[in-house]
């Protein structure tokens, strides 16, 4: 598909012969993911994630349509319901827990997936849309998993609904009305629980669909790599099958074992026990939190506790915390150092861990008890959340002075990981490793 | 022009987050009294915990034996049902011989009136009120709450309801009269509002007799064991959970080493050091 050398799908048998003639679809499976498909020879384990987030969300559509035909979504008997799934369906326990820690799992990799595209500058140019459908996955996600946490109609669920759909009663004039629209009511009732149990269904799909897109528009150009140098010759890449499937094959193995850890001997972790009480619509919790992964968003929401230019500290925060995720599109032109790789662009290197470190302290701030310290800490974070993709990065991409590169990727590989920067007739480090060139 | 549309936009944020720190007054946060006197719940050590965990069956019997004679008259346990007592270790005739004892709420089959009737194996506790109202006459406006998930609905799970039964304690002389329990109120440090509705339930050794063979059945004792009973009622399924987790993870540790010993062998040629 990418590239003139990858292999052509040849039918072994009469039979394929036959249905490669009348429906190409093994033809499609070869080349996307198998030996047609060439692949940058030297990706590190960070490139596992995208097909651990594919195995997340099929752990999610498969468990959770069995679940479907246990629960009943109903205000009145929803929560006893998943209680029946915990106590009187056969193995229903598993499908529910591995249902709930299946939602935390997809989201770490799929973070981790991200932060891999931050540092390795996979958002730019030629993949840029790659990046943006990967945004749109992430935003699909985002409403999914709200969705689902309110399906079990706990405290939680309720008080989550609650806030969440309150956001937009902050937008000026039509706010109040787009909130009843959204709950079929004055607050999170019947109508809004049925409502998001329709919607948690269908969007998973649609995510699976805009998966589809995603890794239609990664063939085109074909996947980065570690030193973000183009694939040049066909000694850069290896085919896909069976080189990167016995790759992901053994990442498939260490994310299954840290997901059964979870989910068989701590299911409760990332959960909050307070979705353990059936909701109750008089009876306002001490602490609302939403779950985990949202929590640098939250923390982002609150941290806007002025009125600046008249527009109200509420509406602020609701479009932050909109805007931290939907900056995110306008990254790849924001961002215009023609390096990709954060290995060669030093300063960026460290723009991009204090990032990292931003965001993970974001997200501790969204889950603590507000104090005048967390207050001030969070608005200090969320100012350098927005600086950071608004005017560090801009900035640093023009007068950044980047590391010398190598040529190819097979000259990476060869000169070795202390050499991979080392730019032709400097000596190498590493003398058993002469310079290919002069080889 | 997208960066340069970006970098004020920026500055914008920037600048309603100084002007937020400003607007904000910094309160330096002082100890409430509830904190200062709440205490964390004390360690509690059930056969139950961890990753090999299984139930005290008999533990746990005399767990239910507590909630039944003491605990039942106010808190229900409505999404347990009799047939899961197999869980318990009793057989199904000692289980429809319990279900029975309980008169559950049903028809009169002749005239449809509303009546009682002895529980079967697939009904679940009945509750000791008929619904909230009932439930808070009876207890000075208080709701008891259900106790079948209580170990998974609190923050401090078991620890927690055990810190509960055996904390209370004679009200401290530095506490402030606010904060002193008012009428109908119990004073008890590891309730986090500090004064607690229920009155002491477990008040003296002997108040439950255990069958002979079993410890002495001290407020202590008592105590853990309906700790112990209640963390089975929120997670009846957990030594299946424990035992499929172990077959699992033995299948992934052999899964994942022959993955890594064929990736590795794909790569051999390939890795060119």
């Amino acid at each position: 598909m990418s590239f003139p050398w990858a292999e052509e799908y040849k039918p072994k048998s009469a039979m394929m012969q036959w249905m490669d003639d009348r429906l190409p679809l093994p033809r499609l499976v070869y080349g996307a993911i198998g030996a047609g498909y060439p692949v940058p020879r030297n990706l590190n384990y960070f490139w596992n994630f995208g097909v651990l987030a594919g195995l997340a969300l099929t752990i999610q559509i498969v468990t959770g349509i069995v679940l479907s035909m246990h629960y009943a979504a109903n205000a009145d008997i929803a929560f006893a319901s998943v209680e029946h799934i915990m106590r009187d369906v056969n193995s229903g326990w598993m499908l529910r827990y591995m249902h709930m820690n299946g939602a935390s799992f997809f989201f770490i990799v799929v973070y981790i997936h991200m932060f891999r595209g931050l540092y390795y500058g996979s958002y730019k140019a030629p993949r840029e849309m790659v990046w943006l459908l990967g945004v749109v996955i992430f935003l699909l996600m985002m409403a999914t998993g709200f969705m689902g946490y309110v399906l079990p109609w706990g405290q939680m669920s309720f008080w989550g609904a609650q806030v969440i759909t309150g956001f937009f009663s902050a937008i000026p004039l039509v706010g109040e009305p787009i909130r009843e629209l959204l709950l079929g009511g004055f607050a999170p009732d019947n109508a809004a629980l049925n409502r998001f149990f329709s919607l948690h269904y269908l969007l998973p799909f649609v995510i699976a669909g805009v998966i589809i897109l995603h890794i239609w528009a990664l063939h085109i150009p074909g996947s980065n790599n570690p030193t973000g140098v183009e694939v040049k010759t066909e000694s850069d890449t290896v085919p896909f099958h069976p080189y990167y499937t016995a790759k992901d094959g053994f990442g498939v193995g260490i994310f299954l074992i840290a997901f059964v850890v979870m989910t068989f001997f701590a299911p409760n972790f990332l959960g909050h026990p307070d979705n353990y009480i059936p909701a109750n619509p008089l009876s306002t919790p001490a602490h609302i939190v939403p779950e985990w992964y949202y929590l640098p968003f939250y923390a982002i929401l609150k941290s806007f506790t002025g009125n600046f230019l008249w527009i109200d500290a509420k509406l602020w925060g609701v479009i932050a915390m909109f805007a931290s995720i939907l900056i995110l599109f306008f990254l790849p032109w924001l961002d215009n150092s023609p390096v990709r790789s954060a290995k060669y662009r030093p300063t960026y290197r460290m723009f991009f861990w204090i990032l990292v470190a931003d965001v993970l302290v974001l997200g501790y701030l969204g889950q603590a008890h507000v104090t005048s310290w967390v207050v001030l800490m969070s608005q200090i974070c969320t100012m350098y959340y927005f600086a950071h993709f608004l005017i560090i990065v801009p900035i640093v991409s023009r007068i950044e002075k980047t590391l010398p590169m190598p040529n190819s990727i097979t000259e990476a590989v060869l000169s070795g990981e202390a050499d991979e920067a080392r730019p032709i007739g400097v000596a190498p480090t590493n003398p058993a490793h002469p310079d290919p060139v002069k080889a | 022009m997208v960066r340069i549309l970006a970098f004020f936009v920026g500055l914008g944020f920037v600048a309603a987050l100084i002007f937020s720190i400003i607007v904000t007054p910094f309160a330096s946060t002082e100890e409430s009294v509830t904190e200062e006197f709440h205490k964390q719940p004390k360690t509690l050590a059930l056969a139950s915990d961890g990753p090999f965990g299984r139930y005290d069956k008999q533990q746990l019997q005399r767990g239910m034996q507590v909630y039944n004679e003491v605990c039942s008259a106010c808190h229900s346990l409505n999404l347990v049902n009799f047939y899961s007592l197999e869980g318990l270790g009793y057989n199904e005739a000692q289980i429809k011989a319990y279900a029975a004892s309980h008169e559950v709420p049903g028809l009169d089959p002749d005239t449809g009136e509303p009546t009682t009737r002895p529980g079967l194996p697939s009904d679940h506790f009945p509750a000791p009120y008929a619904n909230e109202i009932a439930a808070r006459s009876a207890n000075n406006n208080a709701l008891p709450p259900d106790l079948s998930l209580i170990t998974k609905a609190r923050e401090g799970g078991a620890p927690y309801v055990y810190s509960l039964l055996t904390g209370y304690t004679a009200v401290p002389a530095d506490l402030p009269a606010e904060n002193r329990p008012g009428t109908g109120l119990h004073y008890n440090p590891y309730f986090a509002n500090l004064n607690l509705a229920m009155a002491p339930p477990l008040t003296s050794e002997g108040q439950v007799t255990y069958a002979p063979g079993n410890p002495k059945p001290t407020v202590d004792q008592m105590a853990k064991d309906v700790s112990a009973f209640l963390v089975w009622t929120a997670e009846p399924k957990l030594e299946s959970r424990h035992a499929i987790g172990w077959a699992a993870l033995a299948f992934l540790l052999i899964f994942t080493v022959l993955t890594y010993l064929s990736y590795r062998q794909i790569w051999a040629e390939k890795k060119g050091k």
